[in-house]
């Protein structure tokens, strides 16, 4: 699904409020994954239940490595599910493909989460996690805002990996030209969504 | 009778028992004298303004310790780093324990101050060294008065010591309330390269009180690195006044780790008496409920083309509250200083607080000198980007309180230690992160 609007609709607070966020409170309409209501629910627990926020700023956290963040996260996810922590060869053996799949460097793994990170890495970085988290319902909020051709063809086709009839992406954008990529199923402007 | 009081009429009987012709015999009049003078410090003193010593000194302390207790090994094995080989010089109770001891005599001693004072081998360093560094004030006079055993520790020239060596004091609570005034001498010559971590642990409720006295002297090129792991029980309480003596080109780093305790006051005192000298003190401080933190650190640039590097990060909860006071003198000869300052303070609870306080004192125009302290919240920004992902908001926390205190972690140079001490933070926290930074 597209989310298409002008600046200041309200996309990213839509995003934010399906992800969790608890600044905002949901006056009216449900918020429905699987027939189930998560409207009460907190956003870790949104993200057990598969939801995935790419977010379009992602935040700098100095100290944690992009490797340990995402085994915590994993780990965190299969705990929710009653499951043990993944075995550590696995664990590296998914990101060691995922990386490669987006083109991820090594070294990019043990730097600090988004610190210091260019544009396109935190883009990257983003679906990296997307596609380690492997989610049901990914958000991606304007991740192809102000990247550069290589870096949108790379964030689209991870996308285009990812998807499959188990999940659903919705794409916030502002530009056509990530549709030469990615081919939604369906558009929605997000004005219609408010009515 | 007041501690006070107690003290003073204890230190007769002290003196009759341990040898009236020790050469320490005038170094320790002296020294009760002072304390009598000024008795213990109290908030109307500047340097004392934030931390009140009455809760603690109003316990009855046994000031020396009526018998000889013992422990088995298996039962304190937690305490020790014990993944590795090290030397150990362990005391239960004030007393030295041989049982749990390892000390040695070849090329290098590592052994006890008590021996040190009576034996005439150890007359010359203990003459050139014993009192030279610590100062006159209060609690250091105290020790001093009552200094007859602790670690003693001489490194003789060109020697890289290969094990580290671990100094431990428990207290069995076998006494009701016990005070320690554990008193350390550590001489690290020429080249020499040392590593030592101290810990004090009580294993009971009862009430203990550690008043004690390091000295540290690093001679020229000599590589001292001292870690203090500071994570009693509630009802322990520790003063720990370190002085450190280097010489030219020697560096000398102290990492405190304070995890828990009642009261703790670290005062740290860096001279440097020569040239190319680095000193570096670091700290994290990571305490809850009533617990109090008290960071007072002194480092005088005497001579030129010198370098220290402080960091201290404080995460606080519950009720604790925190003190950092970090005075940086620079003599005027000390041109090409550089000097560097961090305090950095996370507030987890409304109710705990930080005094945070730089003192620079510069009369050289040449140098660098910056400090800096904040005290703030989590990222609420960066809770939110974990906990979408799926991290609960406990672990999101931990995670984001490991990080902020990761560069003192990461210069922890054995790499046990710093394990070790990742674990008591994870536990310290509550968490099981499964990795180590």
């Amino acid at each position: 699904m597209l989310l298409w609007d002008l600046t200041g609709a309200g996309k990213s607070t839509l995003a934010s409020v399906i992800a969790g966020k608890e600044e905002y409170e949901v006056e009216k309409g449900e918020i429905i994954l699987e027939g189930e209501d998560i409207e009460d629910l907190a956003a870790e627990e949104r993200a057990h239940k598969g939801i995935f926020l790419s977010f379009q700023y992602p935040v700098e956290i100095p100290g944690v490595s992009v490797t340990n963040f995402i085994k915590t996260a994993i780990n965190a996810n299969r705990k929710a599910k009653g499951l043990e922590d993944m075995p550590a060869k696995d664990m590296l053996k998914m990101i060691k493909e995922k990386a490669e799949m987006l083109e991820i460097d090594r070294k990019f793994l043990s730097r600090s989460l988004n610190e210091g990170f260019s544009r396109g890495e935190k883009k990257r970085n983003e679906i990296f996690q997307l596609a380690m988290l492997e989610p049901k319902l990914a958000i991606l909020d304007e991740t192809d805002s102000r990247l550069d051709i290589d870096a949108l063809r790379i964030v689209a086709n991870g996308v285009n990996k990812l998807k499959s009839k188990d999940n659903a992406v919705i794409v916030i954008t502002h530009y056509q030209r990530l549709l030469d990529y990615i081919v939604p199923i369906s558009f929605m402007f997000y004005t219609m969504v408010k009515l | 009778m007041d501690l006070k009081e107690k003290l003073v009429t204890s230190f007769l009987a002290f003196e009759n028992d341990i040898d009236m012709d020790s050469p320490l015999h005038d170094i320790r009049s002296e020294a009760i004298k002072t304390f009598e003078t000024v008795g213990f410090p109290s908030k109307k003193e500047e340097d004392w303004k934030y931390t009140s010593l009455k809760s603690i000194l109003k316990e009855d302390y046994s000031v020396f310790p009526r018998q000889e207790n013992a422990l088995e090994y298996k039962d304190v094995k937690k305490y020790f780093l014990h993944d590795i080989d090290t030397y150990k010089i362990v005391f239960i109770d004030g007393k030295y324990s041989s049982h749990l001891s390892q000390t040695t005599h070849d090329g290098i001693d590592v052994c006890l101050m008590s021996s040190a004072l009576n034996k005439p081998k150890y007359r010359l360093i203990i003459e050139n060294y014993f009192n030279k560094v610590a100062t006159k004030d209060s609690l250091a006079s105290l020790n001093t008065a009552f200094s007859n055993e602790g670690a003693y520790i001489h490194i003789p020239k060109n020697k890289m010591v290969e094990k580290p060596i671990q100094i431990l004091h428990f207290s069995t609570g076998n006494e009701a309330a016990l005070l320690l005034q554990p008193r350390n001498l550590i001489v690290v010559d020429e080249n020499s390269h040392v590593q030592i971590i101290e810990r004090h642990q009580s294993l009971t409720d009862n009430p203990v009180l550690t008043n004690s006295v390091t000295e540290i002297f690093g001679n020229k090129r000599a590589i001292v690195d001292y870690y203090k792991i500071q994570n009693d029980n509630g009802n322990a309480s520790l003063i720990d006044n370190t002085f450190i003596n280097q010489k030219d080109q020697s560096h000398c780093s102290v990492h405190t780790f304070s995890f828990g305790g009642k009261l703790i006051r670290n005062n740290l005192n860096f001279y440097q008496n020569g040239e190319r000298i680095d000193s570096t003190m670091k700290g994290i401080t990571i305490i809850g409920e009533k617990q109090h933190v008290d960071h007072n650190t002194l480092v005088h640039h005497i001579e030129p083309n010198c370098e220290s590097h402080q960091d201290y990060k404080g995460i606080y909860g519950d009720s604790a509250t925190g003190v950092f006071n970090g005075k940086v003198v620079v003599n005027k000869e000390a041109q090409k200083t550089n000097a560097f300052q961090a305090n950095n303070n996370i507030l987890v609870s409304d109710k705990a607080s930080i005094n945070t306080k730089p003192q620079l004192e510069i009369f050289a125009d040449d140098v660098k000198c910056s400090h800096g302290c904040t005290i703030g919240q989590l990222d609420e920004s960066a809770m939110f980007y974990m906990r979408s992902r799926g991290i609960p908001e406990k672990e999101a926390k931990a995670l984001l309180m490991f990080a902020f205190s990761n560069n003192v972690l990461s210069s922890v140079k054995i790499p046990e230690l710093k394990q070790r001490i990742t674990k008591l933070i994870a536990n310290k926290l509550g968490v099981n992160l499964g990795f180590d930074l």
